[in-house]
């Protein structure tokens, strides 16, 4: 009866995909590269058919490309039904609905959740209200923000010097704009990668002109009798005027709108099982609900089947292929989503790249070149084992740092470095803040507890 | 023509960079900047580039000549404002 079931779900049923962005568009793909004939919805709250967020950050405000054109690449036909610009206000499961805002309703036999995240606000509504003040995250923030950077700024105040801050930071400077970074931390990206590859972000500013300030907060934003910001005032008591300020503290899950659905979702995302089948409140997994993109959080068995939540652009489409797989397969046919993490970054010329789950790692080993010269192959250490790796202009190297992962390596490293250099010799803390302390910086969260110690047999995924 | 770079793979070669450089640029030793969004006269030159990248790591939509991109309609007419009524 499964069986059948299956067949008739992928000849006829009915599929909704909820969140119309990288994750949604190629989940979809998959789903009909797989054989699925039935019908297909995506409901997505953008009036923007699937657009790319990384370049907003990078290209298009180094004057590359176009805030407005930034639509992904289908990789096939599609044949969906799109309702673009209208939220997804509730879920009924039992009844298997999904509410949209306008008041419509639209029934599933399977669904996917990949509402993703969206930018946390500056928390004072009056001064986040303020002309001037900006955020990073939609296609409509990089038009507002691209507009106003280029028809010039005194100065620009980048609050956050986590990827996004700092690669805001890095293109105002070839802007030749001047900025000030604020932080509250001790340096740029440490709760991504820790205190000693933050020194070197934090050298990377400071040589490009960046006013970086370190451990301070930002107190208040200051507007003038029109409404336009003025000032930033930080928690050491210095004012710096500013006309642009850059709110680039981390985001928030977009769940909400499952609130009373019964569904395990919250400000921390939506727990799945390795499979993208989503948990209810009670922790009992669903038949017909899947997740994948920023908005999930899955077991991994590589990292202690702790919960990851990963805001990271190949986990997204790496989950999205996954999860469409398992929605239209019989149940033997599920795999695990088990993708390596995997990020990139460019900031300040700068190739920054990482694989594994750093924040994890407690110690830090330079295994190739060195922090001085801004080209180097870090990996890090957790009990033992290597569980992450990072590389600076040395990107060739990642695939080793994945085997190494992979194999559950031991750490210390053997042989420390190929071209041997000091730093290279021991390990040393990598020095992440204290995880209970609030931060912006990760994209990468550990959010659960290992139901086992046992460690599985690790093979990659097929993608 | 629509293009994405999957840059966990890309290994920053240039190969692309050196085929189509209206479009692909290197910035710094090894990181990858490119238009997503390229002109149509590009066309000949990101299709040298994406087949030459050794990692497969080029996305082009619209590669082929008269090979619509598949439209998409707009439901809803009412622009919702996004960060609210979620
Ligand atoms: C500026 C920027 C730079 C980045 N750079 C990098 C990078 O260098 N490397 C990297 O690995 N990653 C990067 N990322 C992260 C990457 O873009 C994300 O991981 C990716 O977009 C996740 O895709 P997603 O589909 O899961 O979620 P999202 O892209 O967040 O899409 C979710 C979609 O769902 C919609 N939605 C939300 N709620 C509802 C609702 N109730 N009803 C209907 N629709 C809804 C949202 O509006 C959105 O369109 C960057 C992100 C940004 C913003
Ligand atoms: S050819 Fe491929 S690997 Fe080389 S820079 Fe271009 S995208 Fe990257």
């Amino acid at each position: 009866m499964a069986a059948d079931y299956v067949d008739w779900l992928r000849r006829e049923g009915r599929i909704v995909i909820v969140g119309a962005s990288l994750a949604g568009l190629r989940a979809a793909e998959t789903l009909r590269a797989e054989g699925f004939t039935g019908s297909l919805t995506l409901i997505g709250d953008e009036p923007y058919e699937p657009y790319d967020r990384p370049p907003l950050s990078k290209a298009v405000l180094l004057g590359k490309a176009s805030p407005r054109h930034t639509e992904l690449p289908r990789r096939r036909h599609l044949d969906a039904e799109w309702r673009l610009g209208v939220p997804a206000a509730g879920l009924d499961l039992t009844g298997k609905r999904v509410l949209l805002a306008d008041g419509e309703e639209v029934e599933y036999d399977r669904l996917l959740i990949a509402t993703g995240v969206r930018a946390r606000p500056w928390p004072v509504a009056e001064e986040a209200e303020l002309d001037g003040v900006f955020v990073l995250r939609t296609r409509d923030d990089s038009i507002a923000l691209t507009e106003r950077l280029r028809a010039g700024a005194k100065r620009v105040v980048v609050i956050g010097a986590g990827f996004a801050g700092s690669e805001v930071a890095s293109a105002c400077r070839e802007m030749g704009l001047e900025v000030t970074v604020a932080e509250r931390a001790g340096a740029p990206l440490v709760g991504a990668l820790g205190g000693v590859i933050g020194a070197v972000a934090a050298d990377l500013h400071l040589e490009n002109g960046v006013d970086l300030r370190t451990h301070v907060t930002v107190t208040a934003l200051e507007g003038d009798p029109m409404g336009r910001v003025r000032s930033v005032h930080l928690s050491d008591e210095s004012v710096v005027e500013a006309d642009v300020v850059v709110v680039s503290l981390g985001s928030l899950r977009n769940t909400e709108w499952l609130s009373g659905s019964g569904l395990g979702a919250g400000p921390r995302g939506i727990a799945s099982d390795a499979g993208c089948r989503a948990f209810d409140f009670r922790g009992i997994v669903t038949d017909d609900v899947f997740v994948a993109g920023d908005v999930a959080r899955s077991p991994h068995a590589l990292f202690g089947y702790q919960f990851l939540s990963l805001e990271h652009w190949g986990n997204a489409v790496a989950q999205a292929e996954t999860a469409a797989h398992n929605m239209i397969c019989s149940a033997s046919d599920r795999r695990p989503h088990m993708w390596m993490p995997a990020f990139w970054s460019s900031q300040f010329g700068v190739n920054i790249k990482s694989v594994g789950v750093p924040p994890m790692g407690d110690e830090l080993m330079i295994i190739q070149g060195s922090t001085a010269e801004r080209r180097f192959v870090g990996v890090y250490g957790y009990k033992g084992r290597i569980v992450a790796g990072v590389t600076f202009d040395n990107a060739r190297w990642l695939e080793y740092c994945q085997r190494q992962i992979e194999q559950g390596a031991p750490f210390p490293v053997e042989y420390p470095t190929v071209d041997r250099r000091p730093e290279g010799r021991k390990a040393v803390p990598a020095d992440f803040p204290d995880p209970s302390l609030p931060t912006h910086g990760p994209t990468v969260t550990l959010s659960g507890y290992s139901p086992a110690d046992r460690r599985l047999v690790f093979t990659p995924g097929h993608h | 023509m629509r293009i994405v770079v999957d840059l966990n793979k890309c290994q920053g070669y240039a190969q692309c960079a050196f085929l189509a450089p209206d479009v692909f640029t290197m910035h710094g030793e090894e990181a990858l900047l490119y238009n997503p969004h390229a002109a149509e006269e590009e066309r000949a030159a990101v299709a040298r580039a994406a087949a030459a990248c050794p990692v497969q790591a080029i996305t082009v939509e619209g590669l082929h000549e008269g090979a619509p991109v598949e439209p998409v309609q707009v439901f809803s007419g009412a622009p919702w404002e996004p960060r609210d009524g979620r």
